[in-house]
């Protein structure tokens, strides 16, 4: 590596990004290009929700203990000493919600705009101020770090939608029936995938971050290379960034997040590497997970690749579906050519890492120790259903006689094709225009599963406006009746003493 | 070309597309259609060579005719070229040439979706 670094002093050396190797390997083989490429550069641009800004303001006369505080209205945590914040890029604004937020306010920063910093203190002995308003521009702060707990993912699933709605997420807006597929990731350019065993990417590694050099800290939050998902955390110097390479946006109905451009240059040291750094779009795997699902495990519809994806369209289930990007390749390979321009004029070299990164990390679910209710504790098992030939009178008789407004309709296997509301049965008879059931129930019922979280079933009831939800198995035969009288009657013997 | 009628309250319940069609034999096709109690919006393609013919049928039954022949902006500035916009266009305005995102705003029919999907805010609507 040393001799790699004199030849960025001498200005000898040979940069190739991570498209252009794999082209190199077939036509040079792995030895051929250990002996003609020095390093490798990668390089993505993408939304990295995990993102943040430790600032430190510099003191004011009479001094401040700040323990809340705003940049242009946006909150930054302020419980770390006196005039150290932390501003997280996913935070809204208290003024213009989720259209302006943390990383907007680094973006404004780091474009030399002015922002407005509000604060509050606590006052003591050694710090009387109460609070502080001022107006500052990025050179005005003492020290603006940027450390983002998890950035760079080796790769990131993929994301569709089964349901009959849109469905607006942090992976963009995605369209009802598997109207499209949005993923995020650089594929071939990515940094890990590029060096997936960390033989180089260690604590110390010097990147590109945003514009500037930054380094490697440590393993990312949620990193768990031994699943394919290794992540990095990364700090650098606001002073130094671009905001070419660093955007705030907003993701619509979720919040802002941070566009973040990162590059990490890869030395070819040997042919392992050599080959490594040679891995194509087609060769980068993931899945594409159906978001209609809301709980944490979302089930996966397939598998893809990443030049599938690039392509501009996915078959799923003999369709052809729209894919588009999140991140963006354009910018990607803008990082990857910065990169490689500044070592080839001698600015960035290489660095030996310290450590190197943890070949086995952790995602676990959160223990929920509080009760965590599900549908299936709650609903009622006692469910009569009836079929859809009878009639109205019929069907009048069983709700008086019974204890509830709701009939499901089942058809002949007992699957449910339909329901009834004493509603309904006294529409009909007030109409005199119908008299079986077949004719007047509700075709499209929405329905809930048993292991269904009850706050999602119950936001179901709120958003539909309606007062029942068959709870039925997997072959869609009805196992219960979950009802917002069941509701009411949780929340008021919960409160009661 | 794509034409966007604003029909006002007072001719709204009236077959006028279907008149327009008859009267002048074009071939119309309806991109978009929202029609409510009181007003209606459509946004409809017709050739070129029927444009002003279809356009002036319209106008005569009292309907705002405006040419969409510059429907969406994008700030070139803002555009990081992510590809955001592409997959939920129905009409295919977006693609990438290269890496870059490209519109043919000639294919937009002002629905809006792509507004909010755009993480950097750099598509506007020309409104008429």
């Amino acid at each position: 590596m040393s001799e790699i670094n004199e030849r960025i002093r001498d200005g000898s050396v040979r940069v190739v990004t991570a498209e252009e190797m794999p082209y190199l390997v077939d036509e040079l083989g792995t030895g051929g290009a250990v002996r003609e490429v020095d390093v490798v550069t990668t390089g993505t641009f993408g939304a990295m929700c995990s993102s943040g800004l430790f600032l430190n303001t510099g003191h004011s006369d009479p001094p401040i203990k700040i323990s809340k505080a705003w940049l242009n209205n946006v909150e930054a945590y302020g419980g770390i000493a006196a005039v150290d914040l932390f501003l997280g890029a996913t935070q809204p604004s208290e003024d213009r919600g989720n259209e302006y937020g943390g990383a907007h306010v680094m973006e404004d920063l780091v474009s030399g705009r002015e922002v407005e910093l509000r604060a509050q203190g606590v006052v003591t002995d050694c710090y009387p101020r109460s609070e502080l308003e001022t107006t500052l521009r990025l050179d005005d702060f003492n020290q603006a770090i940027m450390v983002n707990p998890r950035n760079a993912y080796q790769r990131y699933a993929a994301a569709t939608n089964s349901t009959e709605r849109t469905l607006h997420t942090y992976m963009g807006t995605l369209l009802p029936r598997y109207g499209n597929v949005s993923y995020s990731g650089a594929g071939s350019l990515s940094p890990i995938p590029n060096d997936p065993d960390f033989e180089y990417i260690g604590v110390g590694t010097r990147i590109f971050l945003c514009g500037g050099q930054g380094q490697i800290i440590g393993s990312g939050t949620q990193h768990l290379p031994q699943n394919g998902f290794a992540t990095l955390m990364v700090k650098g110097d606001l002073k130094e960034m671009n905001s070419e390479f660093l955007r705030g946006a907003t993701f619509q109905d979720y919040g802002p997040s941070l566009y973040v451009g990162l590059g990490v240059p890869i030395p070819v040291l040997n042919e392992g590497i050599a080959k490594k750094t040679a891995v194509r779009d087609a060769d980068i795997e993931t899945e594409i997970v159906d978001y209609g699902v809301p709980r944490r495990a979302r089930p996966a519809v397939r598998r893809v690749n990443y030049e599938e994806l690039y392509s501009g369209v996915v078959d799923i289930d003999g369709s052809e579906v729209k894919t588009s990007a999140l991140s963006s390749r354009h910018v990607a390979r803008k990082v990857a050519s910065a990169l490689s321009d500044s070592i080839r004029r001698g600015e960035f070299l290489l660095t030996a890492a310290s450590e190197p990164l943890s070949r086995v990390g952790r995602n676990s679910p959160v223990r929920q120790t509080k009760e965590f209710l599900l549908v299936g504790d709650v609903m009622s098992c006692e469910v009569v259903t009836v079929r859809e030939e009878i009639s109205i009178k019929e069907a009048a008789r069983m709700i008086v006689g019974g204890t509830f407004d709701h009939l499901p309709v089942v058809s002949a296997d007992e699957r449910l094709i339909g329901m009834v509301t004493a509603w309904d049965i006294s529409k009909a008879v007030a109409s005199d225009k119908t008299s079986h059931i077949s004719e007047m129930m509700t075709r499209k019922v929405f329905i809930a599963s048993p292991d269904e979280p009850l706050e999602l079933a119950a936001r179901k009831l709120h958003h539909h406006r309606i007062s029942a939800l068959p709870v039925v198995d997997k072959d869609h035969r009805v196992i219960g009746m979950l009802t917002s009288d069941h509701l009411s009657r949780l929340y008021g013997r919960r409160r009661s003493p | 070309m794509k034409l966007m009628l604003h029909v006002s309250p007072g001719i709204v319940r009236k077959p006028i597309v279907s008149s327009v069609i008859l009267e002048t034999k074009a071939l119309i096709n309806i991109e978009r259609a929202k029609v409510d109690a009181v007003s209606g919006e459509i946004v409809v393609d017709v050739d070129l060579d029927k444009c002003s013919e279809v356009k002036r049928a319209f106008e005569d039954r009292g309907v705002r005719v405006v040419l969409l022949e510059n429907p969406i902006i994008k700030d070139d500035d803002e555009c990081v070229h992510c590809g955001a916009c592409i997959s939920i266009c129905p009409t295919g305005t977006f693609r990438f040439e290269g890496s870059e995102v490209v519109a043919d705003a000639g294919r937009c029919v002002q629905c809006a979706s792509c507004i909010t999907a755009c993480p950097q805010r750099a598509l506007r609507l020309v409104l008429k």
